[in-house]
This record gives structure tokens, C-alpha cells and sequence, in this order.
């Protein structure tokens, strides 16, 4: 079969806008990885609750993830203030509180008012964020935070059991019909033989952006520098006061962001079923093993790649698209555990 | 004499089947440097560290007049306690300007890190040559001085210094105890363990020797320069090496 130059760079675009895509969990995974040790296999499930819960507002009826935010919520309260009760001060409990009681009782209100006023796309993406965004750091304070001492083993086995619940919860409040949401840009760029869709564009813009946006926080920030204190030296970080629990917020927070909005992204483009999330996420998950989940650089590169690996293979020989991109991942770790005997080990430092 | 710092009563520290350190009580009062001698294996960094809270310990603490319970290391930082490791423990792919303002982390909302920045840009003026060198590439002496400073930058009121002279030069030994010594004329307690018992005695108040995890010997530097055991098993002409 020959590809003639259109359809070369129809290939082409596709690839790179869905390895953005994964490069952005890559990312998220990387960073989860780095600071708490915790292999994040449920960020493919925010992936669908941004994209699922996103076609709820934009349907007009409250997507079932206000309700999931409000039980972790009081679940997430509850494991914090259980876990300061020796050293309770009145600030940090009015911190907790606040944070994970008030916040779910807000954004519940936010997207009653988004779908009764009928608000504007881009609030609706934002609704949509801050829905998702705070299950991430809820989800630690439940399930990761009461086992952050556990072998990297053990926090991947419940980061599996976490995926298969989330799942599960994503079947039971979206059901198993796909959605598509609209587009976030609804143009068409024309060069030359070369369709831009506005989407990718978005897509690509909204990923660099964010790159940027993270190597800042990471570089110039006293809050990112404590992130990456904590990845570098856990003991050393907590001698100068730099909590594991305060990180591990900001990771969950940052890995739930970043997926929810790869799902946003992603949904004008392809149907999310509660279940697409995953695959998804598995995509982003081989780009982060080939950076060895811990270099960002190396991670965002493999996801390009394996974007335009996809992206060919679904063209060439459909049936194994899935295939080829994951055997992309053997020859990448059998070149890793030649180098370094055991990818699991090196997190238990 | 006003209340203790830091006082520590019949602590006692087990990694499974070994005793690192029973039945210790000790104290140090405010504004002053207490030394803690003994060989290697001793206990002596097991005591700081349970103090820290890095390791679990059974006993009573009291660190300003408050009992240490559950808290975690992070809290007891915030409590103005502060520990130089023995193995420094720095972040060692970040520069030395990125480790000391971490070190300030527990005050960060309490203004600029400026002025103590430039502090310890005083106080360790090779540090400042080297700001932007990652601190993995600092040589073993100046590693010592990073972690010492980083723990500066908290401003804590109870420092605790594990063998703060461990492989340096005599010279370098001479200025980082001068440095302690000035900061508790700063007002600053310090809790010191040392290997190098004679640079230690001259600057401390009081001491502890311990032996196997318990204390053997107390009392004044004068008292304990003077007692047989000490001079034989530290001070002495023999080597210093025991156990
Ligand atoms: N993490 C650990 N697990 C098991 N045993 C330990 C651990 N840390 C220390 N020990 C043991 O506890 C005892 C006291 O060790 P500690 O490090 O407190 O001695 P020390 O007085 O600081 O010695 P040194 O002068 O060599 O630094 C030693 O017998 C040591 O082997
Ligand atoms: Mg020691």
C-alpha cells in the first residue's frame, strides 16, 4: 500500500497530537513516580472521568464524578484529620476541612450553576478540571498516604486494585456508551496540501504550554524544588521540614490535573468509554518506562514516538496497532535491566 | 538554671535483636553545647536520631518543654529542631543556592531567604564560590559545611551535629567547631557528637560518654579531661581506636 504525501502528513499530525497526549501523562507519571514512589496505573482513569465528565456538562446532566468527589472527600478528611490527632493545631484543621470538604460542596455547586446558566465551553472544560482534579490528592490521603512506607511492589499492586475500582465506578456513573465532546477550537487550517485541524492544534499548543509551565514550577519554584528535594533524598527533605505527605498532595494533584485534561484533549478526537482511559494511560505508562520513569526528557521523546508508531501502524495493519506499540516497550526493557538489574529496586532508595 | 531545651529520660533504641541505646537520660541546657563521646558503635547517632525521629525509640522526650510523642520528623523540624546527619543526607543533583534554600523551607512563609542567605555566604565563603555547583560535586569537606549550613538556614534553636568533623583536616575541624561555638554565643543549643573528643571538650559545657549504648561518664570538660578512662581511650598517646 503506498501513502502518498497527504496522507503521510495526515499520519504524521495525528501521531504527534496523540503523543502529546501521552506525553503529558508520561509526565504526570514521572513525576507521581519521582516523588511518592507510587506507579499511578488510575490515571488512566481520570483520563476518562475529564473526558466523560466534560460530555456530561456539555449534555446538561450532572456527571456522577460531583457525587464520587464528595464520598473521597469525607473518606479524605476523614484519614486526615485521623492522622494529625495528636498534633491537631485549629489552622490545619481548618486547612482540612476546607480543602476536603468545603472544595467537593463548591465545585458541586459550580456544576449545577454551569449546566443551569448553560455556561460557555471553556468553563465547562474548567468545571470539568476542578471535578477531577481533587480526587488525585483525595485518593493519596485514603489509599497511598496510610502506605507510603510500602515496597514499590506493594503501592503498584494497589495502584492496580485502585484502576479496577475506579473502572468500575466509571461504568456504573457514565454507563457503557461512549462520548465524544466538542471541539475545542472548530477550524481548519489549510496549508498547502496539509489540514490542520484546530483541535490538534490545541492540543499541541496546550501541551507545550504546560512543559513550560512544569519546568518552571520544578525549576524556579520553592515548592517545585521541594518536590524534587523529596524525589532526590526523602530523609534529607524531611530534615528541613519538607513533608511527604505536603508532596505527595501536590503530585496526586498535578498527575489528576494533567490526566483529566489529557481526556479533555483527547475526547473531540476519539469516543471515551469508561474503559479507554487505560489504554490510554498504558500508552503514556511505556513512554515513562522508556525514560525509566524518572527522566522527563527521555519520556516526553518516547511518546512522541510511539504516537507516530500508533498512528502508522493503524494505517498500515489496523488490527495490530495496539501490538506494535506495546512490543515497542521489550526491546526498550531488555536494554534497561541489561543496564540497570532492577527498575523496581532503584525506587526503594 | 532555666529549663532544659532538650531533655531525655531513660531512652532506648532496638533495630530487632540489637540495643543501640538503653536507659540514656540526658540533658542539654539552653544556650549551650553538650558533647557526646564514645566509640564507634556506641549508640551515638541513635540517640540523635531517635531524638529526630528517624528511628522509633521507647522514653520520654521533651524538646522546649514539650513532650515529642508520634511527630514526625517534618514536625519536629518545624519545632525548631534541627539534625546534621552523618551521612549529610543532601540533594546532591541540585545546586548548593537550591540545598540552602530548601533548608530555610520550615520559614518560607516568614519572609526572603536573602539575608540568611547571605549569612552563610559569610560564614562559609567557599560555599559562596560554589553556589552553583551541584552539591554532588563538592568535596567531602565542603559537603560538610553545605549540610551545616542548610540546617543554619532553619534558624533552629537545637542543633544536633553528627561527627560534624568526620574525614576533614585538623584546620577545617578547628573552623567548623569555631563556628558552633559562635553560634552558641548566638544562643543557639547544640547537641555535638564527635569522634575527635579533644577539639569536642574544648568547646563544650558538659558531656556524655557513652559506651554500648549506655552512659558511662558524665560531668564537666575539666572532669572528664581528667578522668583515667577518658584519657586512655580518647585522649591518650595510645590510638584512638577502641573496641
Ligand atoms: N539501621 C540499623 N539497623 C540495624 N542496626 C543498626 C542500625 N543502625 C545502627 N545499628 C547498630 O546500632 C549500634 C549503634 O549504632 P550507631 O550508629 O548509633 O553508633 P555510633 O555511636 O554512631 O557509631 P559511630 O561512631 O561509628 O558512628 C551499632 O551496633 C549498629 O550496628
Ligand atoms: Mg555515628
Amino acid at each position: 500500500m503506498a501513502v502518498d504525501l497527504s496522507i503521510l502528513l495526515v499520519l504524521v499530525q495525528d501521531g504527534i497530537v496523540n503523543g502529546a497526549i501521552y506525553g503529558l501523562l508520561a509526565l504526570a507519571l514521572v513525576i507521581v513516580f519521582t516523588v511518592t514512589r507510587v506507579i499511578l496505573v488510575p490515571i488512566g482513569e481520570f483520563v476518562a472521568f475529564g473526558a466523560l465528565t466534560l460530555a456530561a456538562l456539555e449534555t446538561g446532566t450532572l456527571p456522577g464524578t460531583v457525587w464520587l468527589l464528595g464520598i473521597l472527600g469525607v473518606a479524605s478528611a476523614a484519614c486526615r484529620l485521623w492522622a494529625s490527632r495528636r498534633h491537631a493545631t485549629m489552622r490545619s484543621v481548618a486547612w482540612q476541612i476546607g480543602t476536603s470538604l468545603l472544595l467537593p460542596v463548591v465545585v458541586a455547586g459550580l456544576a449545577w450553576a454551569c449546566i443551569h446558566w448553560q455556561a460557555p465551553q471553556l468553563v465547562k472544560v474548567l468545571v470539568a478540571l476542578a471535578i477531577v482534579a481533587p480526587m488525585g490528592p483525595y485518593l493519596y490521603d485514603v489509599v497511598y498516604r496510610p502506605m507510603a512506607d510500602a515496597s514499590v511492589l506493594v503501592l503498584l499492586i494497589v495502584s492496580v486494585a485502585l484502576h479496577l475500582a475506579l473502572q468500575g465506578l466509571g461504568l456504573v456513573f457514565f454507563g457503557s456508551e461512549g462520548s465524544r465532546t466538542q471541539s475545542l477550537a472548530d477550524t481548519t487550517l489549510e496549508i498547502g496540501p496539509l489540514f490542520i485541524s484546530g483541535q490538534s492544534i490545541v492540543v499541541v499548543l496546550v501541551t507545550l504550554a504546560l512543559i513550560v509551565a512544569l519546568f518552571l514550577f520544578f525549576e524556579r519554584t520553592l515548592m517545585g524544588r521541594a518536590l524534587r528535594a523529596t524525589a532526590v533524598n526523602r530523609l534529607g527533605a524531611q530534615l528541613v521540614a519538607i513533608s511527604p505527605a505536603l508532596c505527595g498532595h501536590v503530585a496526586f494533584t498535578l498527575a489528576a490535573s494533567i490526566g483529566a485534561l489529557g481526556g479533555i484533549l483527547i475526547s473531540a478526537m476519539t469516543t471515551i468509554y469508561y474503559d479507554t482511559g487505560f489504554l490510554i494511560a498504558l500508552k503514556g505508562f511505556v513512554a515513562a518506562v522508556i525514560g525509566g520513569l524518572v527522566s522527563y526528557p527521555l519520556a516526553a521523546a518516547s511518546a512522541i514516538l510511539i504516537g507516530l508508531v500508533e498512528s502508522f501502524a493503524s494505517f498500515h495493519a489496523s488490527a495490530f496497532k495496539e501490538v506494535l506499540v506495546f512490543m515497542i516497550i521489550i526491546p526498550v526493557l531488555l536494554w534497561r535491566s541489561w543496564r540497570t538489574p532492577a527498575l523496581l529496586d532503584e525506587g526503594e532508595e | 538554671m532555666t529549663q532544659p531545651i532538650l531533655d531525655v529520660q531513660a531512652l532506648h533504641v532496638a533495630y530487632d535483636a540489637i540495643i543501640a541505646v538503653s536507659d540514656v537520660s540526658m540533658s542539654v541546657p539552653k544556650g549551650s553545647i553538650v558533647t557526646i563521646l564514645g566509640p564507634n558503635g556506641a549508640g551515638k547517632s541513635s540517640l540523635l536520631n531517635a531524638i529526630m525521629g528517624v528511628v522509633p525509640a521507647g522514653g520520654a522526650i521533651h524538646f522546649a518543654g514539650r513532650a515529642l510523642g508520634g511527630e514526625s520528623v517534618e514536625a519536629r523540624v518545624n519545632d525548631g529542631l534541627s539534625l546534621v546527619p552523618e551521612k549529610r543526607e543532601l540533594f546532591y543533583s541540585m545546586s548548593v543556592e537550591d540545598n540552602l534554600r530548601l533548608g530555610r523551607f520550615r520559614l518560607r512563609h516568614q519572609g526572603s531567604a536573602e539575608p540568611m542567605l547571605n549569612e552563610m555566604w559569610a560564614l562559609f565563603p567557599r560555599l559562596k564560590e560554589r553556589r552553583r555547583q551541584l552539591a554532588g560535586t563538592l568535596s567531602g569537606g565542603e559537603r560538610q559545611m553545605l549540610a551545616m549550613a542548610r540546617a543554619l538556614m532553619g534558624e533552629p534553636r537545637l542543633l544536633m551535629l553528627d561527627e560534624p568533623s568526620l574525614g576533614l583536616a585538623p584546620l577545617i575541624v578547628r573552623e567548623i567547631l569555631q563556628t558552633a561555638s559562635n553560634l552558641r554565643d548566638n544562643g543557639v543549643s547544640i547537641l555535638l557528637v564527635e569522634q575527635n573528643a579533644r577539639a569536642a571538650l574544648r568547646i563544650a559545657d558538659y558531656g556524655y560518654v557513652l559506651e554500648s549504648g549506655r552512659v558511662m561518664l558524665e560531668g564537666e570538660p575539666d572532669a572528664l579531661q581528667a578522668d583515667q578512662r577518658i584519657v586512655e581511650s580518647y585522649l591518650g598517646v595510645r590510638s584512638a581506636v577502641s573496641v
